[in-house]
């Protein structure tokens, strides 16, 4: 066990040594350098100088480099151009947003795709089978964005049940728009856009590997000494069944997270991705940066802890690799 | 009769299995050529179990409908897209425009043709740059094994930490925005996902007997890639290329709905769906036509995809 886990630890740590350095080059290898790009040809000799000096620039790149990791590791991070205030600050507030929609949008999918994988399962090859692979499959076509798009036309615009997106905020105050429950309702919608694409994946795998396990010697035992075919399927099928299904959740992670980037503009929410659209329009680098460098993070993150509970659910995975 | 589809989705096989079918092989029996996968297309009763198989059909149609539709593009569209006509603008559909104008006069019907061009280009050089390289990379390391499949491997491991969007955005920040700059940040992204399908197909080949028979015969490693590795891992790649063209489509939609992809005035399907956002109280099925356009080239590569792996393998499609 140890081997494995020290294995994957050093493969962690790697990996994010090596993408922190490439998030890190690609705004090295600017023509120019950052201070140009974020002030336009307009600046003048005296505001770039500023700048640089600012950002570091009269630093060795090693050096910025490492102090830009450092910084990052300790919260304290450049000061966002157009905003004034440190990066960390700025994503620290925004992630208020983008972490409740990315679970609320998560847990859709789960709940969504288990029943239909099941019940598409558990019918197959009938009409209840194909019918849902016949719905993921048209799921899997059509961009989140766009079904976003057509449920503000239907609850917005046509039904005029909710606004057409905006965020009233948490904090509850006296005669204001906020607090959980409008938070909650604001972001329903977003979720069940970014949940539609990624429940018609999950739906398929979780179809193909229940009945992988269904076929299995334990499941006929189980139904051989008198287990009613429900219980079989929920009791003994649907565990072993969840592992393939675990797998891909962590991979849908990073969809996820660049889905939410692309839905929350188009909800005009004011979460993470919202922040490093407005950033690429303001060319506030610093902070495309900052948040490409944390949204890597979190995708190298979720792999990794995939991959740890993927060994502890499957035992056989680690005397492979061990 | 010919299914429609079937024919435009399959050319790239034909030639070489035309070379090669041929009874009398020149090399001997040192090199027997295996027919199993590759084989496939041009063996009798393919194009009548494709005839049958209702959702490849339904996917080729799409498919060479989107094809057509780019095509026709070229030569004839109703309007130019970008041209404006203020008097005429925000119309329902009628004769004179299909399916209505947008707040600018342009015609929608000439704008959602020529914008088909735009998802053809982004997915045949995106898919074009992840197979070239991706090839080259997974047959590399499925000849050589031992630390050179350990590298390529790993790197296509590191790579995945890198969602393909969040990297376009990125690039498209960074060196400004433009179709260019998405197409190759999607196309890199191609890479690991082409690499290890072809070296996990390759070294299946290389533990065959034919492999043995070959490399006992002094053939190299090289050789053996070409003459035995390739053709018999082509039909994988091409139902990969399949899906992956269709999920180049949506990025460069997404992309270009953000304004990081396809630049005015090109009309692009994402940029139609941005446009019409504002315009949603007014003129609500600007935001519909382009999102089926959309939906419908996925939903057609897609099936054709799946489709294509059912008929060209029937041993992967019964695991299924």
């Amino acid at each position: 066990m140890s081997v494995f886990l020290a294995k994957r630890i050093a493969t962690f740590l790697a990996t994010l040594a090596i993408a922190s350095m490439l998030v890190f080059a690609v705004l090295e290898l600017l023509p120019g350098n950052v201070a140009q790009v974020i002030l336009g040809d307009t600046a003048t000799p005296e505001s770039l100088a500023a700048l640089e000096k600012k950002l570091g620039l009269d630093q060795a790149p090693l050096q910025r480099y490492l102090g830009w990791v450092g910084g990052l590791l300790q919260g304290h991070t450049v000061d966002s151009y157009s905003y004034g205030t440190p990066t960390a600050e700025l994503i620290v507030e925004r992630l208020q947003v983008t972490l409740p929609l990315a679970l609320l949008a998560m847990a859709l999918t789960t709940v969504l795709a288990l029943v239909l994988g099941v019940y598409a399962a558990s019918r197959h090859n009938r009409l209840g089978d194909v019918g849902v692979m016949a719905l993921s499959q048209l799921g899997i076509a059509i961009p989140s964005f766009w079904f976003a798009i057509l449920l503000i036309l239907l609850f917005a615009v046509k039904l005029q049940w909710v606004s057409a997106g905006g965020f009233p905020g948490w904090a509850e105050e006296e005669g204001g728009p906020g607090g959980v429950g409008p938070g909650l309702r604001a972001l329903l919608l977003p979720a069940v856009a970014l949940a539609l694409v990624q429940a018609a994946i999950l739906a398929r795998v979780t179809r193909s590997s229940v009945l992988e396990v269904m076929r299995e010697d334990f499941v006929r035992t189980a139904r051989a000494k008198g287990l009613s075919r429900r219980a079989t399927l929920w009791k003994h099928v649907l565990r072993n069944a969840m592992i393939p299904v675990l797998t891909i959740m962590g991979l849908q992670f990073a969809n996820l997270i660049t889905g939410t980037i692309v839905v929350e503009n188009v909800f005009v929410l004011p979460g993470i991705g919202r922040l490093i659209f407005q950033a690429i329009a303001n060319r506030d680098l610093v902070v495309v940066r900052d948040v490409v460098m944390l949204l890597v993070a979190v995708v190298v993150v979720v792999n990794f802890a995939v991959d740890v509970l993927y060994a502890f659910i499957d035992p056989r995975l680690k005397a492979a690799d061990a | 009769m010919t299914p429609p589809g079937a024919p435009a989705a399959l050319p790239p096989e034909t030639p070489k299995e035309a070379l090669r079918a041929p009874g009398g092989d020149p090399s001997g029996p040192a090199k027997p050529v295996p027919r199993r996968l590759l084989g496939g297309v041009a063996a009798p009763g393919f194009f009548a179990r494709a005839r049958r198989h209702l959702s490849f059909l339904l996917g080729a149609v799409l498919s060479v409908l989107l094809v057509l539709g780019a095509a026709l593009s070229l030569v004839w569209a109703p309007y130019p897209p970008a041209e404006m006509d203020i008097p005429h603008k925000l119309q329902a559909p009628s004769a004179a425009h299909w399916l209505g104008t947008d707040n600018y006069g342009r015609d929608i019907a000439s704008q959602l043709l020529v914008g088909s061009q735009n998802s053809i280009v982004v997915g045949v050089i995106a898919v074009g740059i992840g197979l070239a390289a991706g090839v080259l990379l997974g047959c590399l390391a499925s000849a050589r094994r031992g630390w050179v499949e350990e590298l390529v491997m790993r790197a296509a491991d590191f790579t995945f930490a890198f969602p393909a969007l969040l990297s376009a955005i990125m690039l498209g920040a960074i060196y400004g925005p433009g179709l260019v700059t998405g197409i190759v940040a999607i196309g890199i992204f191609n890479i690991p996902v082409f690499a290890r399908i072809t070296r996990g197909a390759a070294n299946a080949v290389w533990s065959r007997e034919y492999v043995l028979a070959a490399r006992a015969a002094g053939f190299g490693p090289w050789r053996i890639t070409l003459d035995h590795v390739l053709p018999n891992i082509a039909s994988v790649l091409i139902v990969q290329a399949t899906i992956s063209f269709a999920t180049a489509i949506l990025a460069e939609a997404a992309l270009s709905y953000l304004g990081l992809g396809t630049q005015p005035p090109q009309p692009s399907w994402g940029r139609m769906l941005n446009e019409a956002q504002t315009l949603m109280f007014q003129a609500p099925m600007l935001a519909v036509y382009p999102g089926v356009a959309i939906a419908l080239s996925v939903l057609g590569l897609n099936l054709m995809g799946d489709g294509l792996r059912d008929l060209l393998d029937p041993k992967l499609s019964r695991k299924r």
